[in-house]
């Protein structure tokens, strides 16, 4: 089970996933099940992000996370990818390594489906994220780790709401892309370069 | 029609859509908060328009705004209206936001049901896997048991993208709602063999989850997981597998043997892609290699390590060096993992190695959390199970004392707790203890004289309760005595001032104590006089605690100095005031006090007189250690001759130790019964050494005398041995060689650790440890057993018909159902109940969540509202819940059964002609309540809140030995007309409905009645009878057309009928000669059954078995009683019921054994119930 726990609680499992970039300023957050509050759940992501970040490059990707992510059985685990953490909060039914490849799985579908995936388009499209994280984590639990069968379901759920807005659709597309057009500080050029998620094609674990 | 549409999504495209405010909040840095209001405002105006599109842009803005911490619950009711559009990309949206902001508080949740069950239904397969994500993060008990059944039936869904989705999503309904978990686990079974991987490794990931909590329910599929084991390709599938195995493998030793084979290849397998990373690690990329880092692989190998060093120890110590470096890496996630070993690294042997390690380590780090840990490590590790391991209390205190002395530690109150725990409980070290907490006091200054480090000063707390409490060990009792008193001491934190001047008191006494016998001293009265010279400060403390026991203390000192001056000897007196022992008590030990017979603990001694006043704070809870006080001295029983050992080992130490200077002979006196007291050593202070507190003693010394210690006592058993050899050549070699082991290391002190205290006839209770709240708990479910047709799960019905329908299954929960008031408070007593039962009760206690849907609905319903309209549900809410539903059925079953009373006696008149109706009063009497349920009323059913089928009475007719009469009240609850009801009833071989003459045997009885809304009315059914020996179960179904003004529909209801023995009895009076007879004829069979735990008075238990098993009571003396009772075909049952202190036993005869036996297992039913 991906998850990390209410931190009053220990049993209450939830999950939750979450990427930090240093300027803490997106957050895909996801917290599953248990209801926290929304001042315990920003705590959270703080002390994590506080935690994470203060980390050394070449120290290990595990981290027990002691009270505040639910006691000893959980502990999160992150991977650095330029500016950016993926950071899961996992109890000890999951293996730790199988993790980190599907933070790897998460990252490269991030990658094939925004083409070139860099920070600012995990901040302006926070829906989509969760979308694609919806067909890879449900309810805490892995559901599927096949980086195609991800990316079929996903394009399919796209397709279907590309047709149902259809005509009605179109002019809101079109403001949109002016909209975009009409900014300086266009996404694009601040892509994070060739470090960015060009992951490294290990060979996979699956 | 497109046109609108276009100029709607128009009008609309110059709304922010999610971008734009993600945009907004970038540019809006310095007023955040500001623009983020009035984009909310925005989203208010939003959110009140009738276009889906915008609501739905708004409930996408809401999701984000969620995200950044804000509270968007005010919306719950858009986003369920955004959920239930019939768009996709709507739903999507709503979806995701309900599955980000719902929680199980969300009133609005009970709106969902039907539209989650729409969608889970629907066509389109994207639309059921949205719904299943979003259901998987809000799923709450209620909606897990409405949509189990649907759910389950998803699992064999065609596609497998909703096969697997499904699955996983059944292991949030089991935690939710546990009684699914049998119906459903076959199921789940066969999805381990599915085609499709998704699908399998889902039902993998389940299984493992479930089984991770209640291993032993599952080995039964330990072949099925080998052969996945052996066959599956996919990794993850077989990382769970074996995380499975090793939950399974401590049940089952044999499957470790199996398993090592196919775990061997897998390793083979692992290695060589582990090997694969690491070379394309380290061959190019090195831009790359930052993301999995270098030393995550020692990380897994602490870890791995941690679990081999449960099993074995051994392999593990001998890498204590290694493990011992690793505290010196530089990732805190290593160190700690490191920290974990050495906890389970310890022994006898090496504890202070290890500690004095740790202690190096201590002084070197840097921060103030990793040194916490590590301190809290250092006492874990020596205090683990109960000090086994610690051989040297003295060197334990010291070390102890050490740690007080780091800067800026929170875990003052640990260290004190330890100090009080050791001090209390190590009867020999108390001495020793006593003068490192004087020296301690003494030096209170070093401690306090930073602010910043006062939670370190919870170490006084305990310094001065030992000193106090166990002052008779104290050399010079009036210095510490000045150390305690000193104006400093106001700065410190109130709880410990008082401990102080609590303790301070105590001394007192010892001081008053010592000074008795000698002549013309003027020492007491000088105390005195100091006492009543430094208390007035404390007095005047802004601490209540402490100002109340400063004035308490002196009072009394004034008093005592009076009493000196006039030369009485009072010291006795004083010291009387603190006399006694304190035992340790276990923490438990309240819990497992058993509750006396007879005391209430829920019942108000007096009313409370309102909400508002009973917010009473609770008392701190630092006083409650001084309170218990037991005066029950415990001996403590030590081998003689293993004393005499160890003193002469003492001696010796003694005098090879310069540091050591013998007892004073003082402390031998007070207390004798004390072995090995005399042996004490007292530290020399050594006031010399600098940068630490002085007269501090080094824990190092002690080691290095532990060292000698050890060696010496290995020489003197080598000699021993060689001795012993002599004698006996055989038995001496095992010992002779080789490492000293464990057992070899004697203690250097009697340690007689005080157990802890536990209450008299403590209650046994095995589960302590369990959390009653742990969800998993609920899942410990037997699987193997077949499926009981009573565990089926509920059909899709409406709501309310889900509530009030489970109590129909199963026989025990019957009268849980219609006696909820009652049995809810018992229930709060007993808290061993099963589960099941409790989750049925929890139903009744909390109407307030049904009544909310009930207040809802008319407002929403209002012309003003328009959001019910727009919310699609599939079937009308049904607008009459009728939560007084049971209230009216008590009313009316009491009036009914008055009747029915009636009805009896006219009909069976013949049969009952003498003393009948005073009989039948009395029983009626002794039955306290009336509303009190017939046990036999066996099924309360009802379909979608529309009709309720209630049998409520099963009476055998005794007219005719094969038949019993069934009355069963038909409620109409629904707004509709029922008309053209039908029952029917499947016969089996040995109950048939009679039917009349030329219907055929599967037709059914009509109703011959018709039901107006809200009527009510009672119809019968004969059925025949062949044996009665056994209790049955018989399947039936009702038909009923509904009425309404548009239209009728044909309803379907299944119901259940359960013919206990008991309603084959007949309550017959019989008179104490005749039944004396019947007893000496020997021709009945007899049987007991002993019931435990029964609280109730003996004469409201008779009443009981009167009442609900028909028994009559022949006659009753004290607590003892007889019973008679006969069947419809003639059977006598004779019960003797004799009660003794909360045990009932109830001895019993009858011709007919089978049938006693049955009667006796509903009796028992009857009161394990309640």
């Amino acid at each position: 089970m991906v998850a990390g726990s209410r931190p009053t609680s220990c049993r209450n499992y939830r999950c939750w996933i979450e990427r930090l970039n240093h300027i803490t300023e997106s957050k895909t957050l996801k917290f599953a099940l248990e209801k926290t509050t929304e001042d315990m759940e920003q705590q959270i992501i703080r002390e994590t992000f506080h935690l994470v970040s203060k980390r050394d490059e070449n120290v290990c990707n595990f981290l027990e996370g002691g009270l505040l992510i639910g006691g000893s059985d959980n502990k999160l685990i992150y991977r650095h990818y330029a500016t950016l953490y993926f950071v899961f909060c996992v109890d000890s039914s999951e293996s730790e390594l199988g993790i980190l490849d599907l933070i790897q799985v998460f990252v490269e579908t991030l990658d094939k489906c925004f083409e070139n995936v860099c920070e600012l388009d995990l901040i302006f499209h926070v829906d989509k994220v969760h979308n694609i994280l919806a067909e890879m984590v449900m309810g805490g639990m892995v559901l599927e780790t096949n980086m195609n069968e991800i990316i079929t379901q996903v394009d399919a759920q796209n397709k279907m709401e590309k047709s149902e807005a259809g005509i009605a659709g179109a002019p809101a597309r079109a403001v949109s892309a002016v909209k975009n057009m009409n900014l300086p500080e266009i996404p694009r050029n601040i892509n994070i370069g060739d470090i960015s998620i060009k992951v490294p094609n290990l060979p996979s674990f699956k | 029609m497109a046109l609108k549409i276009v100029k709607g999504s128009i009008d609309r495209m110059f709304d922010k859509n999610l971008q734009d405010l993600v945009r907004g909040i970038r540019n809006h840095k310095e007023d955040e908060a500001k623009y983020i209001s009035t984009c909310i405002d925005e989203i208010k105006q939003e959110l009140k328009q009738d276009n889906i599109a915008v609501k739905a842009n708004a409930v996408c803005k809401l999701t984000y705004l969620q995200m950044l911490g804000y509270d968007v619950s005010w919306a719950a009711f858009n986003i369920v209206e955004v959920m239930s559009s019939s768009k996709f990309t709507y739903k999507r949206i709503g979806y995701l936001a309900a599955s980000q902001c719902f929680h199980e508080g969300t009133d609005v949740i009970m709106l969902t049901t039907n539209q989650i069950r729409k969608d889970l239904s629907s066509p389109n397969q994207y639309d059921t896997g949205v719904a299943l994500t979003g259901l998987s993060c809000f799923v709450t008990p209620d909606l897990a048991r409405d949509l189990a059944n649907d759910i389950m039936t998803l699992m064999s869904h065609t596609k497998p993208f909703i096969r697997k989705k499904a699955v996983l999503i059944m292991y949030k309904v089991f935690l939710k709602y546990p009684e699914s978990l049998r119906p459903a686990f076959p199921r789940l079974k066969e999805k381990l063999e599915d085609p499709d991987p998704g699908v399998q490794s889902a039902a993998v990931n389940v299984i493992c989850e479930l089984a991770r909590r209640n291993p032993k329910n599952y080995l039964s599929l330990a072949p099925l997981f080998f052969k996945l084991m052996t066959s599956s390709t996919n990794n993850w599938v077989l990382i769970k597998i074996i995380k499975l195995f090793g939950a399974l493998t401590p049940l089952e030793p044999r499957l470790g043997k199996k398993l090592i084979e196919p775990l061997t290849n897998l390793i083979h397998r692992f290695l060589s892609s582990v090997i694969a990373v690491l070379i394309s690690l380290s061959s190019g990329m090195p831009n790359h290699s930052a993301s999995i880092q270098v030393s995550t692989p020692s990380y897994l190998g602490l870890l791995a390590m941690s679990k081999i060093l449960k099993t074995h120890p051994k392999s593990v110590q001998s890498h204590k060096d290694l493990i011992l470096q690793c505290l010196d890496d530089k990732d805190e996630s290593i160190r700690l993992r490191a920290l974990d070993l050495l906890y389970g690294m310890v022994s006898k042997k090496n504890l202070m190695e290890i500690v004095k390690k740790l202690m190096v380590h201590v002084d070197k780090a840097e921060g103030t959390t990793y040194r916490d840990e590590l301190l809290t490590k250092i006492i874990d590790i020596c205090s683990q199970s109960n000090y086994q391991y610690i051989t040297n209390f003295e060197w334990y205190i010291s070390i102890l004392v050490e740690l007080t002395r780091l800067e800026g530690t929170r875990h003052g109150h640990l260290i004190a707790s330890q100090m009080l725990d050791v001090a209390i409980r190590v009867k020999a070290i108390r001495g020793f203890a006593v003068l490192q907490m004087a020296t301690l006091l003494d030096n209170a200054h070093m401690l306090t004289g930073n602010t910043q480090r006062n939670g370190i000063c919870e170490v006084l707390y305990a310094a001065a309760w030992i000193c106090g409490e166990f002052s008779d060990h104290l050399e010079d009792p009036l210095q510490t005595l000045e150390a305690m008193l000193r104006p400093k001491v106001a700065t410190l934190p109130g709880h410990i001032q008082a401990v102080y001047i609590q303790n301070a008191a105590k001394l007192f006494a010892t001081v008053l104590r010592a000074q008795e016998g000698v002549p013309d001293s003027q020492k007491a009265q000088e105390t005195s006089q100091l006492l009543i010279d430094r208390l007035p400060l404390f007095v005047q403390s802004a601490n209540l605690e402490v100002q109340e026991r400063a004035s308490c203390v002196l009072q009394l000192v004034k008093y005592i100095q009076k009493l000196q001056q006039k030369e009485v000897a009072v010291a006795e007196e004083v010291s009387a005031l603190f006399a006694g022992e304190l035992n340790p008590v276990a923490p438990k030990a309240q819990k497992k006090v058993p509750i006396p017979e007879g005391l209430d603990l829920d019942a108000w001694i007096n009313e409370p007189p309102s909400e508002s006043e009973s917010e009473d704070e609770k008392p701190r809870a630092v006083f409650s250690q001084e309170e218990p006080r037991h005066t029950r001295p415990r001996h403590t029983e030590v081998d003689e001759k293993e004393l005499a050992r160890r003193r002469e080992a003492r001696k010796q130490e003694q005098a090879n130790n310069p540091f050591y200077i013998k007892a004073s002979p003082s402390s031998q006196k007070v207390y004798p019964e004390v072995p090995g007291v005399e042996h004490i050593p007292v530290v020399q202070i050594d006031l010399s050494v600098p940068l630490k507190v002085p007269g501090m003693p080094m824990s190092d010394q002690y080691l290095k005398m532990e060292e000698e210690r050890r060696q010496k006592e290995k020489e003197e058993k080598k000699k021993k041995e060689k001795k012993k050899k002599k004698e006996k050549r055989g038995r001496g070699r095992k010992h002779e060689s080789g490492p000293e082991s464990e057992e070899d290391i004697t203690p250097a002190h009697t340690v007689d650790i005080v157990t802890e205290e536990m209450p008299e006839n403590a209650l046994p209770s095995d589960d302590d440890d369990k959390d009653p709240n742990d969800p998993h708990k609920a899942l410990d479910i037997d699987l193997d057993k077949p499926l009981a047709d009573s565990e089926k799960l509920p059909v899709r019905t409406h709501r309310p018909t889900d509530i009030l329908k489970s109590p129909v299954e199963g026989a025990e929960l019957e009268s849980v159902s219609q006696e909820p008031k009652k049995k809810s408070k018992k229930d709060k007593k007993e808290k061993k109940k099963d589960k099941e039962r409790k989750c049925e009760l929890n139903l009744y206690l909390k109407p307030p969540d049904y009544g909310f849907m009930h207040l809802y609905i008319p407002t929403a319903s209002g012309t003003t509202l328009s959001p019910l309209q727009s919310f699609a549900h599939s079937d009308k809410i049904t607008k009459h819940l009728c939560f007084c539903l049971l209230q009216k059925f008590s009313k009316h079953k009491k009036k009914k059964q008055k009747k029915e009373k009636e009805d009896k006696k006219k009909k069976k008149r013949h049969h009952r002609h003498h003393s009948d109706e005073g009989g039948d009063e009395s029983v009626q009497n002794g039955t306290v309540e009336e509303e009190e349920p017939l046990p036999f009323l066996s099924m309360l059913l009802y379909l979608r809140a529309l009709l309720s089928v209630q049998v409520y009475d099963i009476q055998g007719n005794l007219q005719d030995g094969s038949q019993v009469v069934v009355s069963v009240i038909f409620e109409n609850k629904s707004t509709s007309f029922l008309k053209s009801m039908e029952f029917n009833v499947l016969d089996s071989l040995n109950s048939k409905l009679q039917r009349p003459d030329g219907a055929g045997p599967h037709d059914g009885l009509s109703v011959p009645f018709q039901l107006p809304p809200g009527v009510s009315n009672e119809a019968r059914f004969v059925f025949s009878v062949q044996s009665i020996v056994m209790p049955q179960k018989l399947k039936g179904t009702l038909t009923f057309i509904v009425k309404s003004e548009e239209s009728s529909t044909h309803e379907k209801l299944d119901f259940k009928l359960h013919f206990t023995c008991t309603s084959y009895l007949i309550t017959t009076p019989c008179y104490s000669d005749a039944y004396a007879k019947l007893l000496e004829s020997g021709d009945l069979k007899s049987s007991s059954v002993r019931l435990e735990g029964v609280s109730m008075s003996f004469h409201h238990l008779l009443a009981r078995i009167c009442f609900h098993h028909h028994f009559s009571v022949v006659e009753r003396i004290d607590s003892c009683a007889s019973l008679y009772s006969r069947s419809i075909q003639g059977h006598h049952v004779c019960l003797l019921v004799k009660t003794a202190d909360q045990t009932v036993s109830i001895d019993a005869k009858c011709d007919e054994p089978s049938l006693l036996g049955n009667v006796l297992d509903e009796i028992k039913q009857t009161f394990s119930m309640c």
